[in-house]
């Protein structure tokens, strides 16, 4: 794609300290992940410490895997993939630093103030409205740069990659600004500017699209560069990734109602939701297909490059959970799986199974080739892809399970029209299913470690001069 | 990518090849076509009528509930126990009647939940006594040896702190709750007669101010029949204490007043009928 001479024009120090951080933020967002998750299953684990009960904690683990770990690889692996698809060095690199700092800066600021009860409590936007704005002005600085490097472009052709990422900048922007607005009453509180029926709309159009763009296109272009560029071969169908790319920049925006079946909001809105949420599962597989039929001639490689094959299963999840996701957004399906544990499963088996492996994919093939090294341990790699995966697994399998289970519990009626369990039957009954989910929980952090460790270890290899350099084949 | 790019061009009589040679025509492209489902799916709701019908007996928090309120969210309840009943056989067996959207209709923001770790709370109000919920938010294994919830005994140790009460109110005032000026005057007097630490000096003009039946905002006119009578204000010293306000106090107001706003009559539908109307006649 590019001559080794080029690449040393790009800008590597930026994309380095995002990946860095990126594999903490993983560490750090699995560990309060697995916490919170043992309390569920070990309640005594809240020790009376207010700061660390479910309901304050929770928030910092969505908060610190979606915008620490999966910002940072989207803030990281955006910035070298737009440079390496432009042959452009990244334009406004102050811009950009201050992009990626001020991020750190939030996140920071969410992790520290969370704990302490200072929340909008609308789910994944629970930072205070002075963390928001650190967060936007981050964004734009993000969006002025990346554009400007597209605009500075070595070639006529904007890559596919790329408009994927770009939606992700623009719809984020949209969504987190107006699910944000609200009148502060102080730096620790502020009343949301919309109410009830209102409110609950704005929140899952934020909800859903978080899922969506921030996690979905964001994350999907992450996959259009790094599987074809990993795998060494083109993208299967060109038109494809069009009719894909313009359905699901269409289709996703619409789907958030189905997150509020049955409940009090008008019927209407709701039966588009799920109409919208069925079709979406056609860009979805669009995206999965183009990315697994790229690997056609080169399918061997997921048997000697762990790298590989975390991008391999990371698309098998993404398209089992697109497929999931269409089903529970009818209403009929929504009617049991909703206020269950099937959501929470739904949703990891998109955040570990597809988000988590095809950034940790990216995150191994952006270290090799810009410190220019194999991984200090190949081994360690392959070690972490099962960990990973068997942790997923246990978590995923373990929801489907107790959601399922939930569901069936609340509606059970006997032969006399009674109700056969009380609310407390169903919590029992869930006990170890919760306590198989947080050792799943416990497993993928535990492969972050072994990331980091690792990572940490090829870093100063780099540095003593004594690890082996990439062959120019893996170079190219 | 070489490829990818000799394929390119006209798809269907699309010059797709122009637009994704363009930054400004794909930029324009994306960024209208990301804003049209979020705009037909919100904005209609504010317009049409059908969308919040109205239904007599719904009225503000009052301080010490709002209070209740801020706890409930910085605790972050609302992750395990939801507040909306759907209209399912089971849910109304177990919680109530299904939840209207007027009922939350003053939740800046609303705490509908996504997640029933623990049940459905829209309707919890006067299920339990005060004793009850003191017994069970200090240790909920006490009660519910099954329950996986935190202990929340400090909120009985911690005196209320009331330094936003009254801009709190004064924010909601700002929106569309109904919050007169001789509401948000008098916040601390109901705040202290609610919870029972006045000697049941205020109570009376308490019960005025919140059992009222007509609530007016920016020149709009809730009115309720006269034959209404709104539900009685819980007024008393909840967590059992009347020598204190503390959060405990709040939390309880608040949640003995959940989903009982609205007197719910057997045959009327709250669903579909008599839009923009008072449901009694």
């Amino acid at each position: 794609m590019s001559s080794v001479a080029k690449k040393e024009e790009y800008n590597y120090d930026i994309v380095k300290f995002c990946v860095i951080v990126g594999i903490m933020m993983g560490v750090l967002g699995t560990f309060i992940g697995t916490w919170i998750a043992s309390e569920l299953a070990f309640p005594f684990l809240n020790f009376d410490i207010a700061e660390i009960s479910f309901g304050r904690l929770r928030p910092v683990h969505t908060n610190v895997v979606i915008f620490g770990f999966g910002g940072f690889l989207l803030y990281g692996g955006g910035l070298y993939m737009v440079q390496h698809a432009t042959h452009a060095r990244v334009r406004f690199e102050k811009v950009a630093w201050a992009a990626v700092i001020l991020w750190l800066i939030g996140c920071l600021c969410v992790v520290a103030t969370l704990p302490f009860g200072m929340t909008q409590a609308k789910e994944y936007h629970e930072a205070e409205w002075w963390i928001d704005i650190i967060l936007a002005l981050s964004w734009v600085c993000m969006t002025i740069s990346f554009l400007g490097t597209i605009a500075a472009r070595k070639m006529s052709h904007i890559y596919v990659g790329l408009w994927f990422f770009m939606t992700m900048l623009f719809m984020v922007t949209y969504i987190f600004v107006f699910n944000g607005l609200c009148i502060p009453v102080d730096f620790t509180f502020s009343y949301s500017a919309y109410a009830g029926i209102h409110d609950a709309m704005t929140q899952w159009w934020w909800g859903h699209n978080a899922v969506g763009f921030f996690l979905t296109a964001g994350f999907i272009g992450i996959m259009y560069y790094f599987v074809p560029k990993h795998a060494n071969r083109p993208i299967y169908s060109y038109r494809l990734s069009v009719l894909h790319f313009w359905s699901l920049t269409f289709l996703y925006v619409w789907v958030g109602a189905h997150h509020l079946h049955y409940t009090a909001i008008p019927d209407w809105t709701l039966s588009l939701g799920a109409g919208m949420s069925v079709a979406l599962i056609f860009p979805s597989w669009g995206g999965m297909i183009n990315g697994m039929m790229t690997m056609s001639g080169a399918w061997d490689k997921i048997r000697t490059d762990p790298v590989m094959r975390f991008m391999v299963v990371a698309l098998a999840f993404y398209g089992m959970s697109t497929f999931e996701g269409p089903l529970m957004g009818t209403k009929s399906v929504n009617a049991l799986s909703h206020y269950t544990d099937w959501t929470v499963g739904h949703v990891h088996s998109g955040a570990l199974g597809w988000n988590a492996m095809i950034a940790i994919g990216a995150m191994y093939h952006m270290i090799t080739r810009m410190w220019n090294t194999e991984m200090w341990s190949a081994k360690l790699v392959n070690t972490h892809f099962w960990v990973h995966l068997t942790g997923a697994i246990f978590y995923i399998t373990a929801m489907w399970g107790s959601g399922v289970l939930q569901g069936l519990m609340w509606r059970a009626f006997d032969e006399y029209g009674n109700l056969v369990y009380t609310f407390a039957d169903s919590v029992a009954a869930m006990h170890p299913f919760y306590a198989l989910r947080a050792t799943g929980g416990f497993l993928v952090f535990c492969g972050f470690c072994i990331m980091l460790f690792n990572t940490l270890k090829t870093v100063s290899a780099v540095k003593a001069g004594t690890n082996v350099t990439l062959t120019a084949e893996a170079r190219a | 990518m070489s490829e990818y790019k000799k394929e390119g061009g006209m798809i269907r009589g699309i010059p797709h090849d122009t637009i994704e040679s363009s930054l400004p025509i794909l930029a324009v492209f994306v960024a209208i076509l990301v804003a049209v489902g979020g705009i037909v799916e919100i904005i209609p709701a504010y317009h049409l009528e059908d969308s919040e019908p109205n239904v007599e007996g719904v009225r503000p928090y009052t301080p010490l509930e709002l209070e209740g309120y801020a706890i409930y969210r910085r605790e972050g309840c609302f992750l395990c126990h939801s507040q909306m009943i759907r209209p399912f056989r089971d849910e109304k067996e177990r919680f109530g009647h299904f939840s209207l959207a007027i009922e939350s209709g003053f939740d800046h923001n609303y705490q509908w939940g996504s997640k029933r770790t623990g049940p459905d709370l829209a309707r919890l109000g006067g299920k339990y006594t005060d004793a009850w919920h003191i017994q069970h938010l200090r240790h909920p294994r006490s009660v519910v040896p099954e329950s996986v919830m935190p202990n929340y005994f400090f909120l009985e140790e911690r005196k209320l702190d009331t330094s936003l009460t009254k801009r709190r109110m004064e924010v909601l005032a700002m929106m569309n709750v109904p919050y007169s000026a001789d509401d948000i005057a008098n916040w601390e007097a109901d705040l202290k007669a609610q919870a029972g630490v006045d000697d049941g000096d205020g109570e009376d003009d308490l019960r005025a101010r919140y059992e009222r039946k007509t609530w007016e905002h920016d020149g709009k006119v809730i009115q309720w029949t006269d034959s209404f009578e709104p539900t009685e204000l819980n007024v008393r010293a909840f967590d059992g204490d009347a020598s204190d306000i503390t959060e405990m106090d709040a939390l309880v107001a608040y949640l003995q007043m959940l989903g009982t706003s609205v007197h719910f009559e057997e045959g009327v539908d709250y669903y579909h009928d008599k839009f923009g109307q008072p449901y009694r006649e």
